[in-house]
């Protein structure tokens, strides 16, 4: 638990340097997620190791948004006499923006699978 | 003072009373989620919020005091988003494979998800400070906040859309595939990553592993593109 922990934080901390020192537009653990599958490249053996671990962060990942969301309950009011329509528009959109994503990737699929075969 | 008092006094210092409390919720909603075999509306993020706020009311507990105690969980975000680096890893023969749906899907539901919010939102008259903030709110907060800061919107608003967004995904993505007959999980992963960012990855990884690892990537892709897509679409649609 402990190295991979050491490893995910470690990543991280390039990650979060790198973007500050190059002022790029992107978080820096976004920056370290791309890190650590260029690592995965060059050292295979390294999946088995982190696998335990990871597994455990990724199945409890809701915990990581409660306090971000317990934020929201004290800030709702920034969204004042508009939040029905606010609400209604997330929702459409949400609901758009996956049904748009979901049939693309479905649709590219099968187009690119009929070119090759 | 009284004994209880003092006990308040002790506890409102530390940040072992706010860090227990939120890890104590969380068990009890995924638990409850659990025992329900995880139905999409027992989200588990927004019943530990429902835990959490009538007890910081109740003890007229201010969010900064709380979040002296909770930002050691909120820290986790960080080392939890470049864990999805392993599911993609192990995921790496089929991603291959999938290029294309997944760089056309990603450009068609990024863009969707900023374009439609700020159509919607200039129909319904919205003040344009509160359209800014609403654009990026499909992306995970970290950059969203940075978009919205950028394109002239209130971060503080975007951060409570950001995560509201992530919680109506997570709750809407398994009836809305279910009724449409989507078996694919790549796809049910990728769409939820790209609408829901984060809290729709936590729901893709609780369904399925293969939509939780391609929900990861949609997020982290969705999280290079929309600090492009968005200013543009706001220049273009507003």
């Amino acid at each position: 638990m402990l190295p991979t922990l050491g490893l995910l934080l470690s990543c991280q901390l390039i990650g979060e340097v790198a973007v500050r020192a190059l002022g790029l537009p992107v978080p820096g653990p976004v920056l370290a997620f791309s890190l650590l599958i260029l690592l995965l490249w060059v050292w295979p053996a390294l999946a088995d190791k982190l696998r335990p671990t990871v597994g455990v962060i990724l199945a409890n990942l809701s915990l990581m948004f409660v306090p971000a969301g317990v934020g929201v309950i004290g800030n709702l009011d920034v969204l004042s006499e508009d939040w029905l329509v606010l609400l209604f528009i997330l929702v459409v959109s949400t609901l758009l923006a996956m049904l748009a994503a979901v049939f693309t990737f479905i649709g590219v699929g099968r187009l690119t699978r009929n070119r090759i075969t | 003072m009284t004994g209880v008092e003092n006990l308040w006094s002790y506890l409102s210092t530390t940040p072992l009373l706010w860090l227990t409390a939120t890890l104590l919720a969380y068990l009890a909603a995924d638990a409850l989620a659990r025992r329900l075999s995880n139905p999409p509306w027992a989200n588990t993020v927004l019943m530990s919020v429902l835990l959490i706020a009538p007890v910081l009311w109740f003890t007229q507990t201010t969010y900064a005091t709380y979040f002296e105690g909770a930002q050691f969980i909120h820290f986790l975000l960080g080392p939890a988003t470049v864990a999805l680096a392993l599911p993609l890893w192990d995921n790496r023969e089929t991603i291959r494979n999938s290029v294309a749906p997944i760089l056309l899907a990603l450009l068609v539901g990024s863009v969707v998800a900023a374009g439609s919010a700020i159509l919607m939102a200039r129909a319904f008259d919205l003040p344009t400070e509160v359209i800014l903030s609403l654009a990026p709110k499909s992306t995970t907060a970290p950059v969203a906040l940075g978009v919205s800061e950028a394109i002239g919107g209130l971060p503080t608003l975007t951060a409570v859309l950001v995560i509201l967004t992530g919680i109506i995904g997570a709750i809407i993505v398994t009836p809305l595939m279910n009724v449409l007959n989507i078996q694919d999980w790549r796809a049910r992963g990728f769409a939820v990553g790209v609408a829901a960012h984060g809290i729709g990855t936590a729901r893709a990884f609780q369904v399925n592993p293969v939509a939780g690892a391609y929900a990861g990537i949609a997020m982290a892709l969705n999280a290079l593109l929309t600090s492009l897509t968005v200013p543009f679409l706001v220049k273009w649609l507003i």
